[in-house]
């Protein structure tokens, strides 16, 4: 009789692991639906300034990034400032304004990230600008990373 | 010796479930490396409207802070030579004047702040000149929000939830990128 109940306290031992994997997935569902994938390659350099009056973008959907700094070539080397849009390099900057008018009429709450390299001149920026004023994207935002003070 | 055996291919006979975890903590991994999660930071402007060959508003001289930055990143404020430390006190004493000082502006809502860059002045700069002038423009919301009573100014945009901002609406802050000259 004793060896019974000794058995039995035996086989009710382990931990039940049936629930694990639904608390997991539901972490993982909760990272697929929070998260948006990064779905460009960047092909120019984008080291970010510091700032320090910063304003958060929360809603991911409405941003259209433009990506402007040195060309990455081959063996870390860098090459002449150009401007991405997308997935490719823009050549002349006159077609930023088809480009983001197009992509206006799709979202017409459109905020345009620019993240321009910290080297870069004034010069290619404000040439993007006039464009997106073209275009009629006024809504701009200036990527910048938050600047620690020590 | 059959009666054993017996008993063990029974308890056999239910799925093994242990290794779904792993397989779930596997797919969980992908996700946490492949997607990014962090929240685009940055300094928001409004681009101006594109003008068709009509002259901008006019603005009166003493309402207007012109901020030059050259090629080399110096800064001239109001045709002086300043440091960038230099700017958000002097954008401060200037929006805040109330038509006290004859060099400074005449009301918050008429002040202009103007930032004008050469086509070789370093991006970084401009941003610096930028950042300082969006810090003093907060600075003097945060007073004013504590005034009225709140912690900060996000405290008190919190507080009005849709109401008209009253703070944005004394203290407009107008900044103008000017079109850079056409060499």
């Amino acid at each position: 009789m004793s060896s019974h109940f000794k058995k039995k306290a035996n086989t009710k031992q382990d931990i039940p692991t049936a629930s694990l994997p639904d608390i997991i997935f539901m972490l993982l569902i909760f990272f697929m639906v929070t998260t948006v994938l990064r779905e460009t390659t960047v092909q120019v350099r984008t080291q970010l300034p510091q700032a320090e009056a910063l304003t958060k973008i929360d809603q991911k959907r409405l941003v259209s990034y433009i990506w402007i700094g040195p060309r990455k070539l081959e063996r870390l080397q860098l090459g002449e400032t150009a401007v991405q849009i997308d997935d490719a390099l823009v050549e002349d900057l006159g077609n930023i304004r088809t480009i983001m008018y197009r992509k206006l009429t799709e979202q017409p709450k459109l905020i345009v990230s620019l993240r321009v390299d910290e080297t870069s001149e004034m010069g290619i920026v404000t040439g993007v600008e006039q464009e997106l004023r073209q275009a009629g994207t006024l809504r701009i935002n200036y990527s910048t990373k938050r600047l620690i003070v020590q | 010796m059959a009666g054993l055996l017996k008993k063990k291919k029974s308890r056999e006979a239910e799925i093994p479930t242990a290794s779904m975890a792993d397989i779930a903590f596997l797919l969980l991994i992908f996700f946490l490396v492949t997607t990014t999660i962090d929240v685009d930071t940055g300094i928001g402007m409004v681009l101006p409207p594109p003008l068709e060959d009509e002259t901008p508003p006019p603005v009166k001289e003493r309402n207007m802070l012109k901020i030059l930055i050259n090629e080399q990143g110096q800064i001239l404020l109001e045709d002086r030579p300043s440091a960038v430390n230099m700017v958000r006190g002097e954008i401060k004493k200037h929006v805040t004047n109330f038509g006290r000082e004859a060099n400074y502006s005449e009301s918050p809502n008429k002040a202009v702040i103007s930032i004008k860059t050469a086509a070789q002045t370093p991006y970084n700069a401009y941003i610096d000149v930028l950042d300082e002038t969006w810090m003093a423009y907060f600075e003097i919301w945060d007073s004013e929000a504590r005034q009225k009573g709140h912690v900060d100014y996000t405290a008190y945009v919190n507080a009005i939830v849709d109401g008209p901002n009253e703070i944005r609406e004394k203290f407009p802050a107008a900044i103008s990128i000017a079109e850079p000259d056409t060499q």
